[in-house]
């Protein structure tokens, strides 16, 4: 591993989250903007969790710290091996085994909330997963290789030729940042039937750490969206996944909660039917 | 510098209120108030909670939550009584099963008067809950630090 590598792998510890806890920021505004609201300031995800790390943390299990550590270490290998233009597929493996450590986290204690969070959480991974995994299988189909410098070095119509695939992509998309319809695990407002849910007996310090993983996530999520788009130059491609990133948030207020078996099936029907079709037409197009 | 004060979240537990009470409190997350804008969120998960809102005349079962919704709460916490009846037990104060205002049960920080309280003065209360809350922050890490040496 050369200097410049580490570099490169600090400046995404460090920026990554400033850009991520930005987008949360940004992601509350146009909330509040639809709901005709002012809305908080857009630096409130950064004061929120600064002001978790100044309350008392309550422990519930000894594991529970571990866990969450894990969940945020997993989430950082998964970010610099997808911004350092590494595998798409060991980025993805990282990102899964970050999300399956969030899930033991809320299993290790004894809330009944958060044991329906992490049952939920894990109906979810089975929902999103499928199309998660068809996205870099689609990326080497086009562009032969699973490395992310390779693809975003590729043909600028591979957007063209992975339209199913970004659409199945776009929709887990929906999951994998706990918005409506598909907040089940979370309930994504704290007054509602699940308080939470996953993040219902984490407290203080930890639930900061979990908040800075979402961070992390944003940005990954949004580096796989910028994939599609990254042949066309990043001044097309940019502005394209910003938009496509936010209008999820216009998807989340225009939304009731799914119930999870719809949920399931409404994936699998997505990835099946614009995923797979996708994969299966491409030697064709 | 304190962020406590940029980022409340509240907690709300109804007890036994006519919910006057409890509907002013959620008109302040109307768009016509927005507390959102001060940072301030309705949690309804007292582990996550900054702030305890109290509506209603508190009797013998709700004690029980109440206590326990305070215990839960991590510090550095406040408290705000809202209403008559959480305030002194209001036109219930004589009854035989009614606890004469929420004091008796917990510590309160905050007493926002009204039957129903306004909305602009459940605001004000928390702004000077806020107040109460950085006070207690500070004292918390003083605390945290000797504990620690």
């Amino acid at each position: 591993m050369s200097y410049e590598t580490l570099a490169l792998a600090a400046a995404f510890i460090v920026l990554g989250p400033l850009v991520g806890g930005l987008l949360a920021g940004i992601d509350r505004r146009l909330t509040a903007r639809m709901q005709s609201r002012q809305g908080p300031p857009i630096l409130q995800p950064f004061y929120d969790v600064l002001k978790l790390f100044e309350k008392d943390t309550t422990i519930v299990t000894s594991l529970q710290t571990l866990y969450v550590w894990c969940f945020l270490f997993f989430m950082v290998i998964s970010g610099v091996i997808l911004y350092l233009g590494g595998d798409l597929l060991i980025s993805l493996f990282a990102l899964t085994v970050s999300g399956i450590f969030l899930v033991l986290t809320a299993e290790s204690t004894n809330s009944p909330y958060s044991k329906i969070g992490s049952a939920r959480e894990l109906v979810l991974m089975m929902a999103y997963e499928p199309m998660l995994i068809m996205v870099p299988l689609g990326f080497f189909l086009v562009a032969g290789s699973f490395r992310a410098a390779d693809i975003a070095a590729g043909d600028p119509s591979q957007v063209i030729q992975l339209l199913g695939v970004l659409i199945g992509f776009l929709f887990i998309l929906t999951i994998k940042l706990r918005k409506s319809p598909f907040d089940l695990s979370s309930s994504h407002h704290g007054h509602q039937e699940l308080v939470k849910g996953l993040t219902t007996d984490i407290t203080g310090s930890d639930l900061a750490l979990v908040e800075i993983g979402h961070w992390y996530e944003n940005v990954i999520l949004l580096g796989w969206l910028y994939l599609f788009f990254a042949p066309l130059g990043v001044l097309w491609a940019l502005p394209i996944a910003l938009v496509l990133f936010f209008a999820e948030v216009l998807v989340d207020n225009t939304n009731a909660r799914l119930k999870w078996g719809t949920t399931v099936k409404a994936s699998w029907w997505v990835a099946g039917l614009f995923g797979v079709t996708n994969l299966l037409v491409l030697p064709f197009i | 510098m304190s962020f406590l004060k940029k980022s409340p979240w509240i907690l709300h537990y109804a007890a036994t209120s006519c919910n006057g009470c409890d509907i002013e409190v959620l008109a302040c997350l109307t768009p016509l108030y927005d507390v959102e804008r001060f940072g301030i969120i309705n949690t309804g998960n007292p582990k996550h909670a900054d702030i305890l809102m109290v509506t209603g005349s508190v009797n013998e079962e709700s004690r029980k939550v109440l206590e326990n919704l305070y215990a839960q709460m991590p510090d550095p916490k406040a408290v705000i009584a809202i209403g008559a009846c959480a305030l002194s037990g209001g036109i219930f104060r004589d009854a035989y099963n009614v606890y004469a205002g929420i004091d008796q049960v917990i510590p309160v920080d905050v007493y926002v008067p009204g039957c129903a309280a306004r909305p602009e003065s459940i605001i004000d209360g928390v702004v000077q809950a806020l107040g109460i809350l950085e006070e207690r922050g500070k004292q918390r890490k003083r605390q945290r630090k000797v504990a620690l040496s």
